[in-house]
């Protein structure tokens, strides 16, 4: 049983078709890139694996024990936090919120669950520091720690890599794979970035306009799309 | 001076004011930081407009003013905070639409009733001396409510006004907390209003939020932050007030801001 099926999944805004019969799996310990164009659904395909969108058509399963709500995410950052004053510390608790929906405290469990992703992440002697006074990179760390709160299954990246400067997105990819490889975290990512996806990850989900592409990160490489869009940057993988 | 200040309390309407305004403004603090950080800040402003509105509007049938003006006011925040980026109506102009409209009709009924009456006039511009012994018990008790709700929703308050998306993706109920923030807002501004007038009540919510946020980094010091800065501010406004017989709600203000600016240039000296 995979982690996630999905079984011709369809998305329609106000009856504009964005997403047409859609079908494609993640199994536990995979790392799959979403990859495609402007406007060829990549966000909303997200919403919709999060459980924020219905599909017009089609259907999302979860296996292997995954619940539709311990999906890690990790969201672009809004406008409004460059000027949140929020401790490390209180973002990264904030992912445990999910499983105790009543209890109004955050219980000697979740703290320790937080200390021990903080420490995972090298930003454990942060944890009193504001948020918005860190750099970007650390930034996507303690979203990372917050996300991993809320699940030690899958992670779900929203173009992760916006805005950092070019050695914190090695060190960002770095991090992910390690999470990936040794932690067993399933990783899906969307990204513009298709050359630096394949290198990432081990399946390619490329969205286009009318079909899509979706398969081992081999497969994507000699396919049709893959060679048209890496434009002979073959030697990879 | 002690003696004036014996004096001032020896009138039982400033006692009354006292604690309702001090719990008020507790109130209006710490929903202001959330509001403030989620670039609600007219927001109270606008609910103000509605709440003169609904008040006209109970003045002319004779129906209790509160019962009237919470029901309408938590709708009308209800709606203001739904309103996202995505809506064909963006957030500041449908505040504005609301309290303009609002404002319209309250002044239409008004005019067309008992002309601007004493009471309607306090509610413009507020006034200590409008709270009778019953409006007490009630302020009391519903500020007393909007507190304790606020603490048992802390968490989840914080993690809706952060990152409304993750929160929702990881399952949290943010309808659910944005229809109690909608709620604690709509009976902090209302009862707000008595004291600090419709013009002036959006001060109460954004004053200290934005003053505490010049120093403070994170987020309860900055709510603990503004809840005494809240407190302090009241008492010295109503105490300026006394003695000055200027308006209360001006006074509050004045007090507000001064200091705002001695924490603006604290947090530009820390850097």
């Amino acid at each position: 049983m995979a982690l996630i099926t999905c079984k011709n999944l369809s998305f329609a805004y106000e009856n504009q078709l964005v997403i047409d019969n859609l079908s494609f799996e993640v199994k536990t310990g995979e790392y799959l890139c979403i990859v495609g164009e402007n406007g060829t659904g990549k966000t909303t395909l997200m919403k919709g694996l999060l459980a924020l969108k219905k599909p017009t058509k089609g259907e999302i399963l979860t296996g292997d024990g995954l619940r539709a709500d311990q999906i890690g995410y990790l969201p672009q950052q809004t406008p409004s936090q460059k000027d949140f004053p929020a401790s490390v510390m209180e973002v990264v608790l904030s992912g445990c919120l999910n499983k105790k929906s009543f209890s109004p405290f955050y219980s000697k469990e979740d703290k320790e669950k937080a200390k021990a992703n903080m420490e995972l992440l090298g930003i454990w002697d942060k944890k009193k520091e504001c948020y918005k006074d860190l750099s970007g990179g650390y930034k996507q760390r303690v979203l990372l720690a917050r996300a991993l709160c809320a699940t030690s299954k899958m992670l779900l990246l929203d173009e992760p890599t916006t805005g950092l400067d070019p050695v914190a997105i090695i060190d960002f990819y770095e991090t992910l794979r390690e999470l990936n490889r040794k932690h067993g975290i399933t990783v899906i990512m969307v990204s513009h970035d298709i050359k630096e996806a394949v290198k990432q990850a081990d399946h390619v989900l490329h969205l286009t306009q009318d079909s899509y592409f979706f398969g081992t990160t081999k497969e994507y490489i000699k396919s049709n799309l893959g060679k048209e869009f890496l434009g002979g940057y073959e030697n990879v993988g | 001076m002690w003696d004036d200040l014996i004096q001032m309390f020896s009138y039982p309407f400033m006692t009354r004011a006292l604690i309702v305004g001090i719990l008020v403004s507790l109130c209006a603090a710490v929903l202001g930081v959330t509001l403030v950080l989620k670039r609600y800040s007219m927001i109270g402003d606008g609910l103000s407009h509605v709440g003169f509105g609904a008040l006209a509007v109970a003045a002319a049938f004779h129906i209790a003013p509160l019962y009237l003006a919470i029901p309408v006011v938590f709708v009308a925040a209800l709606v203001l905070l739904r309103i996202s980026e995505n809506s064909k109506i963006k957030g500041d102009a449908a505040i504005a639409l609301f309290s303009t409209s609002a404002l319209a009709i309250g002044v239409m009924i008004v005019s067309m009733t008992s002309g601007m009456n004493a009471d309607l006039n306090n509610y413009m511009f507020g006034s200590i001396l409008a709270m009778s012994e019953e409006d007490v018990r009630l302020s009391v008790i519903l500020t007393l409510a909007v507190l304790v709700l606020y603490v048992l929703f802390y968490h989840k308050i914080f993690a809706v006004t952060f990152d409304e998306t993750f929160a929702k993706a990881t399952g949290v109920k943010v309808e659910l907390y944005r229809t109690v923030l909608a709620f604690l807002i709509a009976i902090t501004i209302v009862l707000g209003m008595r004291m600090m007038g419709a013009l002036l009540i959006s001060s109460l919510i954004i004053f200290p939020a934005l003053t505490a946020m010049r120093v403070c980094k994170d987020f309860k010091s900055v709510i603990i932050c503004s809840l005494i800065l809240a407190m302090v501010s009241f008492t010295l406004g109503l105490a300026l007030s006394y003695f000055l017989a200027t308006p209360t709600g001006a006074s509050i203000v004045v007090v507000d801001m001064v200091f705002f600016l001695f924490f603006f240039i604290a947090g530009r000296k820390q850097g």
